[in-house]
C-alpha cells in the first residue's frame, strides 16, 4: 500500500495516526473514543449517543451556534456517530482550514459545557430520532434481534437506547459519562490528506499533548455464553410485507476465522457496496422466487458479534420456504468445497472496493481510526493479501463451524395490514 | 502548518474533453490518475414524461428491465461479468430521462461500456425476469405505502403539480404496475431509447481521448430512426390559497411533514440567489434557521431542514421535518413563521457571507471523487452552465447580493399560498 502512515503516542497516551495524501487540497481529521453503547449499564442505555449529541452543544470557547457556523463557513463537512464499540467525530476541510477542526476537537475533549437547558431540548430531539426509527419495520426487527442474541453481553441494546432511559438520564449522568471516557489516553486522532507530517505533528502536540490524561476506563465486557439451540421470535407492525432477519453468532475482527468468513460472506452476499445479483443468497432466494431481496452483513467488532441476513419475503410466498431455501444453500457450503476461482473473485471484488475507497480522503482517514479500535492499521493494509491466502478448506470449515442452526436466531416481522 | 497545498483542480474547458459522435451521443471525459478506478454516468431522454396515467411506472419498469437479459446474455450472465470484477452498473428513471451510472477498475471499462451498450440497444425483456421484477416493484410500492416521508412527498407533489407530469410518482401505483405488459415495455423501448440526446461522462485513470474512443467503439454504431421527441411540459396551475393534505398511516410513532412551493429551474438566473437564500433558511450550520427553530430551540425534531430541487422544469422549494404526531401543528406553525420572516427581510449580511463562504469552500470536497466530477460535468452539459462554470463559480457566488436573495424569496415563497403535506397517525 502506497503512502505509509506515521503513528505516534503522545505523552498523555493519546494515539496519533497521520497519512499524507496529496491528491486534492483536502484534509480529513477524525477523533475516536473507545466508548460506545456496549459500555452502558441498564438504566443508562443510549448515554454514549446522547453524549455525542451534547458534544455539538458548545464549549466556552466555541459556543453551540458558533461551532456549526465556523465549520460550515470554511466549506467543511463534519459529523459524528456512535457505534457499539466507539464514538467518532470527523471534520473534512479545505486543507488550509484544518487548524479550526483540530482546535475544536482539542477543546471539546475536556471543555464541553453540557448546559441543563441544552440537555432538555436534546432529550426530545433524541426521542424524536428514536420515534423516526420505530417507524421502520427493520429497526423493530433489528432491535429485537440484539435482545435475543445477547442476553449477557452489552451488545444487547440498540445504540440509541431504550425510551425509558432516554426519559430519565440526567445532565449529571451525561457529564459523568463524558468526563470518564473523553480522556486523551482513551482517544485516537487520525488525520489524512494534504499536509506535511512534521509540521502537522508539531501542531497536534501543541493542541493535544497538554490535555491531562485520566484513568483508563474499564470496558463492560461480559462474554456471551454459547447459544444452546435455535431461537425464534417475531415482531408485529403495520404493512403488507414480511421481513426475516436471521443472525449467526460470529467471531470478532481479529479472530483467525474472520477472513475465511469474509470470503464466505462474499460468496453468500457479494462485495460490500456493489450489486449482489450473482451471490448465492440472491440466486437461491430471489431468482427462485422466495424473496424479492436478500442480503447479509456483519461488522468488524471488538467482541464476537453477528452475521445478519435480511430477507424481504415474496408477497405470495411463506417465510418458512425462504428459510428452507437458505438452509439448502448453507448445506452446500458445508458439504462441498468451493472452487479456488471463487476466492480469486472475492479478492478481485475487494480490490475494486479498495480502489473506490481510495478516491475519498474522508474514507481513508476513517479506516485508520476504525482499525485502531479493534486492531492496528496493518489489519487494513494486509487485508487483500490475507484474503488471497484463504483456502477452500478453510471456507468449508468456518461454514461448518458457524452456520449451524443452534448458533442462530430467526426473527420475523409479521405485517398486520394497512390499518395496523 | 504546511504552506503549499495541492492545487484545487477544478474541471474546466482545458481538461474536460467533449466530443459528439456521428449518431448524436455527447461524450464528456476527464482523467484522474490518483486511483486505478473509473466512474461513468449519463442519461438519455426516455423518462416518465412519455407514459400515460394508465401505465404510470412504465419508464421506470423499462429502465429496471434493461439489465434483466439482452439478446446475447442472460440476467445472471450480465451480473456475473460485472460482479466478478467488482464493477457496478445500474439504470434509473426520472420524469425526463432514463439515467445510468457505473464504476469499475480502469482495466474493466471496456466491459462496463459493452454491457451498457447491450443493455441500451438489445434488451430482450425475458418473461420470467419481468414477472420477478414486477413482484419486486410491487413490494417496493407496499413498503412505500408505509413510509411516512414517501407518502408526504407524494401528496406534496400531487397538490403542487396538479395535472402535470411532475405530480405523478414515476414508480407508479400497484394497479398501473400490474397493467403493464411486456409489449408495452418493448414498444416504449423501441420508441424512446436511442442515441439522440444521450450524454455520457467518464472520469478516471484513462486519457480522455481513449475514453471517447471506447464509447465510439461500443455505442457509435447505434442508430434509431423512430426516436420520438418529448412532449412539452404543460403550464403549472397556480396555488391560490394554502392547500393541505394529511395521509393517515396508523401504527407509526413519527409523522413527516413538507411545507413548500415551486422553486426556480436550474437554468434560471435567480437560481444561485435562491440557493444561497435556502442555505441560510434551512441548510447552513445545523440546518439553518429552520433547524435552529424546530430542532435546536424547540427540540421538536431530529431532522428539520429546507431544500431546493431544481431541474430542467419548475423546481420545488421544500421544508421537511419528522416530528412526533402531537407536535405536527406546532412545527408547521414555527416553519410558517420562519417563511414569513424570510420573505419580509431576507437574509442578514452575515448569513449571506457565511453561505457564500460555505459554497466556495466546499467545492473541492464535492469534486473529490470520480463520481462527483461525473455529476458535475453532466450538470454543466444538462443545464448549459458553460464549460468554464467551475472556474467562474466563485465570482458567481460572490456576486449575489442580499437584494437578489430577497427578490428570489419573494418570487417563489408566499406564506399565504403554501402546500402542506403530512403523513402519519
Amino acid at each position: 500500500m502506497a503512502n505509509p502512515i506515521t503513528q505516534v503516542t503522545l505523552k498523555n497516551g493519546m494515539k496519533i495516526m497521520l497519512k499524507e495524501i496529496h491528491t486534492a487540497p483536502i484534509i480529513s481529521s477524525w477523533v475516536w473514543y473507545r466508548v460506545g453503547s456496549r459500555d452502558e449499564p441498564t438504566g443508562k442505555t443510549g448515554i454514549s449517543h446522547w453524549t455525542e449529541h451534547m458534544q455539538f452543544k458548545g464549549t466556552k470557547k466555541f459556543p453551540a451556534n458558533m461551532l456549526d457556523k465556523a465549520i460550515s463557513r470554511e466549506g467543511g463537512r463534519w459529523n459524528a456517530s456512535t457505534s457499539h464499540d466507539s464514538t467518532r467525530y470527523y471534520e473534512t476541510m479545505p486543507a488550509d482550514k484544518i487548524d479550526l477542526a483540530l482546535r475544536l476537537e482539542a477543546d471539546r475533549m475536556t471543555n464541553s459545557i453540557f448546559n441543563e437547558k441544552e440537555v432538555a431540548s436534546e432529550r426530545t430531539v433524541i426521542i424524536s430520532e428514536r420515534e423516526g426509527s420505530e417507524n421502520e419495520p427493520m429497526f423493530r426487527l433489528s432491535e429485537a434481534m440484539q435482545n435475543y442474541a445477547f442476553r449477557v453481553h452489552p451488545y444487547h441494546h440498540e445504540i440509541i437506547g431504550d425510551m425509558a432511559d432516554l426519559r430519565t438520564i440526567t445532565r449529571d449522568d451525561l457529564y459523568a459519562h463524558y468526563r470518564t471516557y473523553y480522556v486523551p489516553n482513551n482517544a485516537v486522532l487520525a488525520i489524512a490528506g494534504d499536509f506535511e507530517t512534521k509540521p502537522m505533528l508539531k501542531r497536534v502536540r501543541e493542541l493535544f499533548e497538554r490535555i491531562p490524561k485520566g484513568p483508563i476506563p474499564t470496558r463492560l465486557a461480559r462474554p456471551e455464553p454459547p447459544q444452546k439451540g435455535e431461537l425464534h421470535f417475531s415482531v408485529e407492525g403495520p404493512g403488507e410485507t414480511t421481513f426475516i432477519q436471521l443472525a449467526y453468532h460470529f467471531p470478532n475482527a481479529t479472530d483467525p476465522d474472520y477472513l475465511p468468513l469474509q470470503v464466505l460472506d462474499s460468496l453468500l452476499n457479494g462485495a460490500s457496496g456493489l450489486s449482489y445479483k450473482t451471490s448465492r443468497l440472491y440466486r437461491a432466494l430471489v431468482d427462485k422466487g422466495h424473496a424479492v431481496d436478500a442480503s447479509g452483513w456483519s461488522e468488524a467488532s471488538i467482541d464476537p458479534s453477528l452475521y445478519r441476513i435480511t430477507i424481504t419475503v415474496h408477497p405470495n410466498r411463506q417465510p418458512e420456504d425462504a428459510i428452507a431455501a437458505l438452509d439448502a444453500e448453507i448445506k452446500k457450503l458445508q458439504d462441498e468445497l468451493i472452487h479456488i476461482d471463487e476466492i480469486k473473485r472475492a479478492v478481485k471484488q475487494a480490490r475494486a472496493v479498495f480502489a473506490y475507497g481510495s478516491e475519498n480522503i474522508t474514507h481513508q482517514a476513517f479506516w485508520m481510526g476504525y482499525t485502531a479500535m479493534f486492531s492496528t492499521y496493518d489489519w487494513f493494509t494486509t487485508y487483500l493479501n490475507k484474503l488471497a491466502k484463504v483456502t477452500p478448506k478453510e471456507v468449508q470449515r468456518v461454514a461448518q463451524k458457524y452456520l449451524q442452526p443452534s448458533n442462530r436466531i430467526i426473527g420475523t416481522y409479521i405485517p398486520k395490514g394497512r390499518e395496523g | 502548518m504546511a504552506v503549499s497545498f495541492a492545487k484545487p483542480s477544478l474541471p474546466g474547458p482545458k481538461d474536460i474533453y467533449q466530443a459528439v459522435l456521428s449518431n448524436g451521443i455527447t461524450v464528456l471525459a476527464r482523467s484522474n490518475f490518483n486511483s486505478p478506478s473509473v466512474s461513468m454516468g449519463g442519461h438519455l431522454p426516455a423518462g416518465a414524461i412519455f407514459e400515460s396515467d394508465e401505465k404510470l411506472g412504465l419508464a421506470d419498469f423499462v429502465a429496471s428491465s434493461l439489465m434483466r437479459g439482452t439478446q446475447t446474455r442472460s440476467f445472471d450472465a450480465i451480473y456475473n461479468e460485472l460482479e466478478s470484477v467488482g464493477a457496478s452498473l445500474g439504470f434509473d428513471s426520472g420524469v425526463h430521462n432514463a439515467s445510468f451510472g457505473g464504476r469499475s477498475l480502469v482495466e474493466d471499462l471496456p466491459l462496463l461500456l459493452k454491457l451498457l451498450a447491450e443493455s441500451l440497444q438489445t434488451p430482450s425483456f425475458p418473461k420470467d425476469e419481468i414477472e420477478r421484477l414486477r413482484a419486486q416493484l410491487l413490494t417496493g410500492l407496499a413498503i412505500r405505502a408505509q413510509d411516512t416521508a414517501d407518502m408526504a412527498d407524494m401528496a406534496f407533489d400531487q397538490m403542487l403539480f396538479r395535472e402535470h407530469p411532475y405530480g405523478r410518482p414515476s414508480d407508479g401505483f400497484p394497479e398501473t404496475i400490474q397493467s403493464i405488459t411486456r409489449k408495452d415495455m418493448k414498444d416504449f423501448h423501441r420508441r424512446h431509447f436511442g442515441p439522440r440526446g444521450m450524454v455520457i461522462a467518464i472520469v478516471g485513470a484513462i486519457h480522455p481521448k481513449k475514453a471517447v474512443e471506447a464509447v465510439e467503439k461500443f455505442l457509435g454504431g447505434w442508430q434509431v430512426t423512430a426516436q420520438e421527441d418529448a412532449p412539452l411540459l404543460p403550464p403549472l396551475k397556480p396555488v391560490r390559497t394554502t392547500m393541505r393534505h394529511h395521509h393517515t398511516l396508523t401504527g407509526k410513532s413519527q409523522s413527516d411533514l413538507i411545507v413548500g412551493m415551486t422553486g426556480p429551474r436550474r437554468k434560471d438566473p435567480e437560481y444561485m440567489a435562491a440557493s444561497l437564500g435556502n442555505s441560510a433558511l434551512g441548510q447552513f450550520g445545523m440546518m439553518g434557521r429552520i433547524g435552529d427553530v424546530v430542532r435546536e430551540k424547540s427540540g421538536l425534531a431530529y431532522y428539520a431542514y429546507s431544500s431546493l430541487h431544481a431541474g430542467v422544469g419548475p423546481g420545488t422549494w421544500e421544508v421537511n421535518a419528522g416530528v412526533n404526531p402531537a407536535n405536527l401543528k406546532k412545527a408547521i406553525g414555527l416553519i410558517e413563521k420562519e417563511l414569513r420572516r424570510f420573505v419580509k427581510s431576507g437574509v442578514t449580511k452575515e448569513e449571506l457571507a457565511d453561505s457564500q463562504a460555505n459554497y466556495i469552500g466546499r467545492l473541492p470536497l464535492s469534486l473529490e471523487s470520480n463520481s462527483g466530477v461525473v455529476s458535475a460535468m453532466l450538470n454543466i452539459q444538462r443545464y448549459d452552465l458553460g464549460m468554464d462554470y467551475y472556474h467562474r463559480y466563485e465570482s458567481l457566488v460572490r456576486s449575489v447580493t442580499r437584494g437578489d436573495v430577497l427578490e428570489a424569496a419573494r418570487k417563489y415563497i408566499d406564506p399565504d399560498r403554501l402546500v402542506i403535506a403530512t403523513a402519519g397517525p
